[in-house]
């Protein structure tokens, strides 16, 4: 059941995605529906989740590496499970009356929805390396968030900008992730939660903690990586309130209190997560007073929040882990009424720019309420949720003290908090109080129901919460604040009166001076604007500037339109590779297995194969000799495969060699025979050195392995298992057709992918640039008179039945004799180009009966139904069977699924070879410059002379 | 004395030597024959992996012992056809970048560049 929960979200996004083209209604009410039910599938396990039985649900994933599928969920998870889901359900109601008719609804509520999934996933991932994928995925999917209306700039920037700062930071959080696991020992949460001591021991600590700080730090957008916060403000206001307020941003914050009784507690964290949140509340705050966009201020604000909830996290004492907990709860309720009380303005009032609203309240007076009290509460004004957590945070702070000093934090946690009050405060006054103006863009008044009602609700529960504060909130902060701090936290006693305290006097300060600061706010702000203050983004965007330039000052040194360059540089890495074998550990050594004496014969083949090779080289700009060498090559190579006891690989390779220099021959007929040179004689010195280098290399590693005796292969199985499991006796064949068929499946793939992309490039060839060089070439050779001999023609028709039985005598052997799919292929497409050569293009298209697209498509869809069928049977993928048939005059025979398998792949291999090099021809028969193409099989036909001489 | 075991080395050297050699020219044709010659390298290579043995193909038979090991040439085998088509595609490649830009070049220079420079 906790498995669905955590798969619902995803769910609902696939149908909210499927249903595209239906009402917005009815996707934001799928949408609606399938978070709803998260949410009531949710509370029926908190009961058990905040009594601490933690339901859980494991599979194993990949347990090698220690990855499981796993889910639980405690005090901590359930209540961030409830504030996603809550606060989600919120705003898909919200985004239904928000979003205008033009924007896409099924689009905005599928990533929601799949974003809600991730967070869902972190909070309640029992795995740290599950975690890890959830947190990856709520970068991405706030990428698309953020760059919703992707039509403006500032959406992409800012959407590129929050996914570079967070998904960087994702980075740091997997090395971090994986340094913790190493030292506990596990991935699996609880282990590594109840690893407290071993971890803090250990000398990986202080890098797993930056780390993994790095990856929260980055998502809950602290000091100094901040700034990517407020640009994501160009997400529309649902995903702001959304993302700024329970979620996002609250991922980091989650990680430090779910990770806290791992990390917490030494010098190091609160030095390190202390100042951060310090000094990110503080600027956050000072920030926030003067932007004059409203989501900027309370982007800033948020800011703010989240620095003191690291702050407080950071003074590693439970009692500041429970008043963070506390106020995770509070800033999530009030941020994202106001997040939605700013959309709303923006909707009704037509702009978000603070100097333009005012004097709203008496227009709109639902919302005017509803955001003077969501402000108040984020100023810390009683009897609010936000007052009572603001003074924990102050009553935590008075007696702290960084590095011997006892007032610095106090000090600054006063600052902080009177930012807070004035630009809390302002956000109230300037928008709603004041005079009312006559030039707001759009004359405002008060929402539809369905668009106030969702922060009404929240608004409500900011002034329960902070009226009833122990009766509403301790039956859930008690046990997650317990379960943080591993039940050292002491118990929950949220109150509105705590007495004459220092928090007090702090609290009243603050209040005082903020309400003073506002007064005075535009002096303050002029003295602001003249303050010299670096700007993030500015920064931001020349890192990023400097950063693509040296990419591509690297790109382009190393694709500079040259494969020379490119080739020389990969060439020369692999031969220094080599060399590093060679070198290190006795890579080269001579072994001691008996080497076989040469026979005569074999120094006359090596001598025609050196030589052969000589000669292409030498002669490299004539370019027919060099095809005639080449095939000397291939020939020996496969006399080569004779001798050394691969029947296979020397039928292969022969039939292969035929195909190939026929196709460099097709290919050659319309590229230049004779080219000037071009290299200059410093730079074949260069590349001759390159390639004595190489071919040094390859030939010591060839010699060091081949005198070595082998060491226990594994084609031993092969052997043993060839006939008792495969049911044939050529192991290379049932290795191909069966242990390793997977394998050869993917191989047909990419030699049908091969041809049909030599379709796709020729098939457009005569049209264009491309189509005019063809229309205007002209043959460079000069052209036999006889373009189809008779003896040639009588031959190879005679020879084609002949050559397809050889094909599939070749093929039905294959099992068990040296022969199959790949070596019959080939030899029934020689077969068929006998005739393309001798009786021409035309007279042979003329009489194809089979599609080449068909038979690579057919042959991929045998060969995979019959890897398939072997599931049906329960057996694995491409798990062959066979049995022995009797047949009167036939006698017994063998017959094996392997056969089909076969059978794809000889049709891949027909259909590949005979589209590229029927392709080939295709093209060079458009170039030529015959008037008629000649239908006749032959130039002599004595049937016709008889009709010229009666 | 000379083996056969230097004959295939020394031939998977000079194989390799001129196929590095040919990829490095500046015009595809010999760039095609280059890739050619190291897929015969790299495939004699593996197939040298499972050593050199003289009449035991793997042909199996109940009580034989000596044999040849079956896989490395399993995997040459695809590697054979593979290598096929991918030498076709690169032909056609070089072919139909020939018929579109008049060139044959791969060097990152135009023609003139070069015929200024070697006459």
């Amino acid at each position: 059941m906790l498995l669905i929960l955590a798969l619902l979200p995803f769910f609902g996004a696939l149908l909210v995605a499927i249903l595209s083209g239906a009402s917005r209604n009815l996707q934001a009410s799928v949408a609606a529906a399938t978070t709803g039910a998260a949410l009531a599938l949710l509370l029926a396990y908190t009961p058990a989740a905040l009594t601490g039985q933690t339901p859980a649900v494991q599979f194993d994933w990949i347990p090698a590496l220690g990855l499981s599928f796993g889910f639980f969920l405690d005090p901590l998870g359930a209540m961030f499970a409830g504030l996603i889901l809550g606060i989600g359900l919120l705003i898909i109601i919200y985004a239904r009356f928000y979003l205008a008719s033009e924007d896409p609804m099924g689009r905005f509520l599928a990533f929601l929805l799949l974003f809600q999934g991730a967070m869902l996933g972190i909070v309640i991932s029992d795995n740290v390396l599950l975690l890890l994928v959830f947190w990856e995925m709520t970068s991405l999917s706030s990428f698309l968030l953020i760059g919703f209306w992707r039509h403006t700039a500032e959406a992409r920037q800012g959407a590129r900008m929050a996914l570079v700062v967070t998904g960087g930071g994702g980075l740091a959080l997997i090395a971090g992730m994986l340094l913790l696991g190493n030292i506990a020992g596990s991935f699996d949460l609880r282990v590594i939660l109840a690893s407290g001591a071993l971890i803090q021991a250990s000398p990986l600590y202080p890098v797993a903690l930056i780390l993994i700080l790095l990856g929260c730090f980055t998502k809950s957008a602290q000091f100094p990586f901040h700034f990517w916060l407020p640009h994501a403000m160009a997400a529309p206001t649902p995903v702001s309130a959304y993302l700024h307020s329970a979620t996002m941003v609250k991922a980091g914050i989650f990680l430090l209190a779910r990770l806290w009784p791992a990390l917490a507690g030494t010098d190091l964290w609160f030095y390190l997560v202390g100042t951060t949140g310090l000094v990110t509340m503080t600027l956050g705050a000072a920030i926030a007073l003067f932007k004059t966009d409203l989501k900027a201020i309370l982007a800033y604000s948020t800011v703010s929040h989240l620095g003191l909830l690291t702050m407080l996290f950071g003074f590693g004492t439970s009692a500041a882990a429970m008043a963070g907990v506390f106020h995770i709860l509070n800033h999530a309720v009030f941020k994202a009424a106001l997040f939605m009380n700013a959309g709303i303005v923006d909707h009704e009032a037509g702009t978000r720019d603070i100097r333009r609203l005012g004097g709203l309240a008496t227009l709109m007076p639902i919302s005017a309420t509803l955001a003077i009290v969501a402000a108040a509460s984020m100023a810390g004004l009683p009897p609010l949720n936000g007052f009572l957590s603001k003074e924990m945070m102050l009553y935590e702070a008075s007696h702290t003290v960084w590095n011997g000093m006892t007032l610095f934090v106090p000090i600054v946690a006063v600052i902080a908090a009177t930012l807070s009050v004035a630009y809390s405060l302002r956000y109230a006054v300037h928008v709603y109080l004041g005079r009312t103006r006559d030039d707001y863009p759009h004359k405002p008044h008060d929402p539809p129901f369905g668009l106030w009602a969702p922060s009404g609700l929240l608004v409500v529960l900011v002034i329960l919460i902070g009226l009833f504060p122990g009766t509403i909130t301790r039956p859930l902060v008690q046990p997650v604040a317990d379960v943080v701090t591993g039940n050292t936290a002491g118990v929950f006693a949220p109150a509105l009166w705590h007495g004459l305290n220092a928090a007090l006097f702090m609290s009243m300060f603050a209040v005082a001076v903020g309400a003073l600061m506002l007064w005075r706010h535009g002096l303050i702000e002029r003295i602001w604007d003249v303050l010299p203050l670096p700007e993030a983004k500015r920064l931001f965007d020349f890192f990023i500037d400097r950063l693509v330039k040296a990419s591509r000052v690297f790109a382009e040194t190393i694709h500079n339109g040259s494969l020379q360059r490119q080739l020389t540089l990969i060439f020369s890495l692999a031969i220094l590779l080599a060399v590093e074998g060679v070198m290190v550990g006795g890579g080269m050594e001579t072994g001691s297995r008996e080497t076989i004496p040469a026979t005569p014969i074999a120094i006359i083949g090596w001598l025609l194969l050196i030589g052969a090779t000589v000669a292409v080289v030498m002669s490299q700009r004539e370019r027919y000799l060099t095809l005639v060498f080449i095939s000397v090559i291939g020939l020996i190579v496969s006399l080569g495969f004779v001798y050394l006891s691969a029947p296979d690989l020397a039928l292969t390779q022969i039939s292969v060699e035929t195909v190939t220099i026929l196709l460099l021959l097709l290919a050659l007929n319309m590229l230049p025979k004779k080219p000037a040179r071009l290299s200059s004689n410093s730079l074949r010195l260069r590349d001759g050195l390159l390639g004595i280098a190489g071919g040094a290399v390859a030939g010591l590693a060839a010699w060091a392995v081949m005198t070595r005796v082998p060491n226990d292969p594994i084609s031993t199985f092969h052997w043993e298992n060839s006939y008792s499991g495969g049911g044939g006796t050529n192991v290379v064949n049932v290795t191909l057709v069966d242990f390793r068929a997977f394998d050869t499946f993917g191989e047909i793939i990419v030699l049908g992918i091969a041809a049909l992309a030599i379709f796709a490039l020729l098939q457009p060839a005569t049209r264009g640039a491309s189509g005019a060089r063809l229309r205007a070439w002209v043959p460079d050779f000069v052209r036999s008179p006889e373009r189809h001999p008779m003896m040639f023609v009588v031959a190879t028709r005679l020879l084609f039945p002949l050559a397809v039985m050889v094909g599939i005598y070749i093929f039905l052997r294959g099992h068990n004799l040296p022969g199959g799919g790949f070596i019959a292929g080939l030899i029934i497409s020689i077969a068929v180009l006998m005739q393309y050569m001798a009786s021409g293009f035309e007279w042979a298209e003329q009489r194809r009966k089979f599609d080449e697209h068909l038979m690579i498509g057919l042959g991929v869809i045998i060969a995979a139904l019959t890897g398939i069928g072997s599931l049906l049977f329960g057996a694995p993928l491409f798990t062959s069977a066979f049995g022995y048939f009797t047949l009167p005059v036939v006698g017994t025979f063998e017959l094996a699924t392997a056969m089909f398998f076969d059978i794809g792949v000889a049709m891949t291999v027909i259909g590949a070879v005979m589209l590229a090099l029927a392709e080939l021809s295709h093209i060079a028969q458009r170039a030529d410059k015959e008037d008629q193409v000649d239908h006749e099989p032959m130039d002599v036909d004595p049937a016709r002379k008889r009709k010229v001489m009666p | 004395m000379i083996s056969i075991e230097m004959l295939v080395a020394s031939a998977i050297s000079v194989l390799t030597a001129a196929g590095i050699y040919l990829c490095l020219r500046g015009r595809t044709f010999p760039v095609v024959l280059g890739l050619a010659m190291l897929s015969y390298a790299i495939n004699v290579f593996l197939f040298a992996m499972g050593r050199l043995v003289v009449d035991q193909p793997p042909i199996y038979e109940k009580g034989v012992t000596d044999y040849t090991d079956p896989l490395p040439q399993a995997l040459v085998l695809t590697a054979i056809v593979i290598a096929f088509g991918m030498t076709a595609l690169v032909v056609v490649l070089s072919l139909r970048s020939f018929l579109e830009t008049g060139s044959d070049q791969v060097d990152g220079k135009s023609d003139s560049e070069t015929d200024e420079r070697l006459p």
